[in-house]
């Protein structure tokens, strides 16, 4: 509807200052018009109106007047100067008023007609002396307990959301939640431009605070119920889904910190702002995986930020200190930080509201979340929970780290399996129990956009870091651990064993080659001996032949002269 | 009713707080100094406050409604509020009650 988009785009809207709530609201709380906030004691509604103000004064130059029925002025000082709310300086720099609006039923007595002119002024005086442009009332209703005429009251009432409209006062009411509807005394009849219900939630001993745009006239606004918390630095609203699917998608490459991990990857590492997973059962050296992947990435003088949610950072700094890793020096320079917080400390969209708030302070390259399967509760919640995160991450592009312990290496773990599909690459850390001990392999199920190698490697943890052993593979299939040594050592034997036999061969030829080579000069010399013997015959038969012939010549000479 | 321990009119001071100068708060006026004149002396200490004029004086008072009458003495405080149309009613709440006829 195009009347419809006009209108949301004409509104125009206040920031809060509170992060989370300007996005969902699409840029805060409607200018110059009353809002209901509404919610249970204790459900933060008081904080929530004081955040409004303080960034308003500090951050958009619109100074705010807070008339408080409940709290005295001092005593709200105190109560939000642990969010570093210094409401003191704010008033004597004339940026803020606090007027301390005193209800005492024992006190007041009625007798005839009355108006409320008196608040009016009030405000009124309060708003003009420092030019106000924002106006929190907490909690209005308290004035339903002085005063018998609730007619009168509801009346002026609705004469005062009307006049602080006029003013173009962009207001917070608070109210009390009530039975069946929003506030106890039904504010959300007159403040009919915005309604905002908080609201504080105990399921299974954890407490989740959650908040959500009930109504908001004249825009579009996310009717989600939005997880919130509330810790030492104020309110941080959790959006579901802030940034949909668009994301920054990256060719760069980053190192896992195991070299030789990196060369079973085709790329040399994995994609920047993907998400790894990294599963295997107790004791596979998941944590010190995460540590090698965190310490590179300080090395190259980015950001890491380590959720630990099992273990704490001391401990962490120390396991990593025994395989070589100094992640203290990171810490110093400021590259490297800890979160450790307990998983059930909070539920799970406390820990995600956690998160996304760190991230968007710290502006980390790489976030480690060790172990995912901290992460305890209905498993549609828990898928719910990691698809956020994984969106929170890629929307910035942030590469994540996350380690699993899967408990039956049979049996895969059903959050495994759900986290799988959504996470880019997959590495498995496997025990292999064979020949009497334990070694630990691994292997690459996935890695989306590159190739990689398909082989179960052996992996030692080492003083030195992480080592990868070249894979054996044999006729019974990989070979591990002193099976592998083993293996190899029959191996070398066998070759040895052949070596020798060449050897042996060897010899026996030239044996054979000598033994023939002597026949021969036997034979030679034979033929020799006979060739000599045969010429000598030959010679006396020719020197035989001679005599014969002179002997004959002389027999014929003789002859001759007996004629 | 003990009205010798009322009657000394200098142990009274009340504000009366009013919004401008409406039918209400000309009514509550006429009615206090009425009451004030007729059962104090005229001798009490009292203050008729325009919140219009002095808006500080609200937040001073703590005044929520408008008109309303301070009694700030004798003891304990009250406050009343409303343009005070029922007088009897008024001096119960000032502690001046006629003396109930025997």
């Amino acid at each position: 509807m195009p009347a419809d988009a006009t209108t949301t785009l004409a509104l125009p809207k206040s920031l809060t200052g509170i992060s989370g709530f300007d996005d969902i609201t699409l840029g805060g709380l409607p200018t110059g018009r009353p809002t209901l906030v509404c919610g249970s004691a204790g459900c933060g509604k008081t904080l929530f109106a004081t955040t409004f103000l303080v960034n308003g004064a500090i951050h958009f130059d619109e100074p705010g007047v807070f008339i408080s029925f409940e709290e005295r002025a001092g005593d709200l000082a105190k109560n939000v100067a642990s969010l570093g709310f210094d409401l003191d300086n704010l008033i004597a720099e004339r940026k803020l008023a606090i007027d301390h609006v005193h209800v005492e039923r024992a006190e007041i007595e009625e007798n005839g007609e009355y108006d409320l002119e008196g608040l009016f002024i009030r405000i009124g005086f309060a708003v003009d002396q420092i030019g106000a442009r924002r106006v929190v009332l907490d909690t209005i209703e308290t004035l339903f307990s002085g005063f018998t005429d609730h007619g009168i009251l509801r009346a002026e009432l609705r004469r005062l959301f009307g006049w602080l409209k006029d003013r173009g006062l962009t207001t917070i009411i608070t109210g009390e939640r009530g039975e069946g509807q929003l506030t106890r005394q039904g504010l959300e009849e007159y403040v009919s431009d915005c309604v905002i219900l908080l609201d504080n939630r105990v399921t299974e001993q954890i407490t989740t605070r959650r908040l959500r745009v009930v109504k908001y006239r004249g825009s579009a606004h996310g009717t989600n119920e939005y997880p919130f918390l509330i810790d030492h630095d104020g309110i941080t609203v959790l959006p579901v889904t802030s940034s949909g699917r668009d994301i920054r998608v990256s060719s760069d490459i980053v190192s896992t910190g195991v070299p030789d991990l990196d060369r079973m990857l085709r790329k040399g590492g994995f994609y920047r702002g993907s998400s790894i997973l990294l599963s295997g059962v107790a004791g596979t050296g998941k944590t010190t995986f995460a540590t090698h992947f965190a310490h590179a990435t300080c090395s190259r003088g980015e950001r890491c930020l380590y959720f630990a949610l099992e273990e704490s950072s001391g401990e962490i700094i120390r396991n990593a200190q025994s395989v070589g890793l100094d992640l203290r020096q990171h810490i110093d320079a400021g590259l490297l930080r800890f979160e450790a917080a307990r998983p059930n400390l909070y539920g799970l969209e406390m820990h995600l509201a956690r998160m996304h708030r760190d991230l968007d302070r710290f502006k980390p390259e790489v976030v480690v979340l060790d172990p995912l399967s901290a992460y305890r509760g209905p498993d549609n919640e828990v898928h719910a929970t990691l698809l956020r995160m994984l969106d929170l991450l890629k929307a910035r592009g942030i590469t994540g780290v996350f380690t699993s312990l899967t408990r039956d290496e049979e049996k895969r773990d059903t959050s495994e399996n759900g986290m799988a599909s959504l996470m880019d690459a997959w590495i498995r850390l496997m025990d292999v129990d064979a020949n009497g001990e334990r070694t630990r392999t691994l292997y690459v199920i996935k890695s989306r956009g590159m190739s990689h190698s398909n082989q179960v490697r052996e992996y030692r943890i080492t003083d030195e870091g992480i080592v990868l052993n070249d894979a054996y593979i044999g006729p019974d299939g990989v070979l591990t651990g002193t099976a592998r040594l083993t293996q190899e050592a029959r191996e070398k034997a066998a070759a040895l064993r052949r070596q020798e036999s060449i050897e042996r061969r060897r010899r026996e030829i030239v044996r054979k080659r000598e033994t023939i080579e002597r026949q021969i000069a036997e034979l030679q010399a034979a033929i020799k001996a006979e060739e000599d013997e045969s010429a000598m015959l030959i010679a006396e038969d020719n020197a035989h032949e001679d005599v014969l012939l002179r002997d004959n010549a002389a027999r014929a000479a003789r002859r001759g002269a007996a004629e | 009713m003990n009205v010798a321990a009322v009657a000394d009119p200098t142990s009274y001071r009340l504000r009366l707080i009013v919004a401008g100068s409406t039918q209400r708060s000309r009514k509550a006026i006429e009615t206090l100094r009425n009451v004030c004149n007729t059962r104090l002396d005229g001798q009490v200490d009292l203050e008729v406050i325009d919140i219009y004029q002095l808006p500080e004086m609200a937040r001073e008072y703590q005044v929520i409604a408008a008109p309303t009458l301070l009694k700030l003495l004798p003891l304990p405080v009250r406050r009343i509020i409303g343009d005070l149309s029922n007088s009897e009613k008024l001096l119960i709440m000032l502690d001046l009650a006629p003396a109930t006829p025997p």
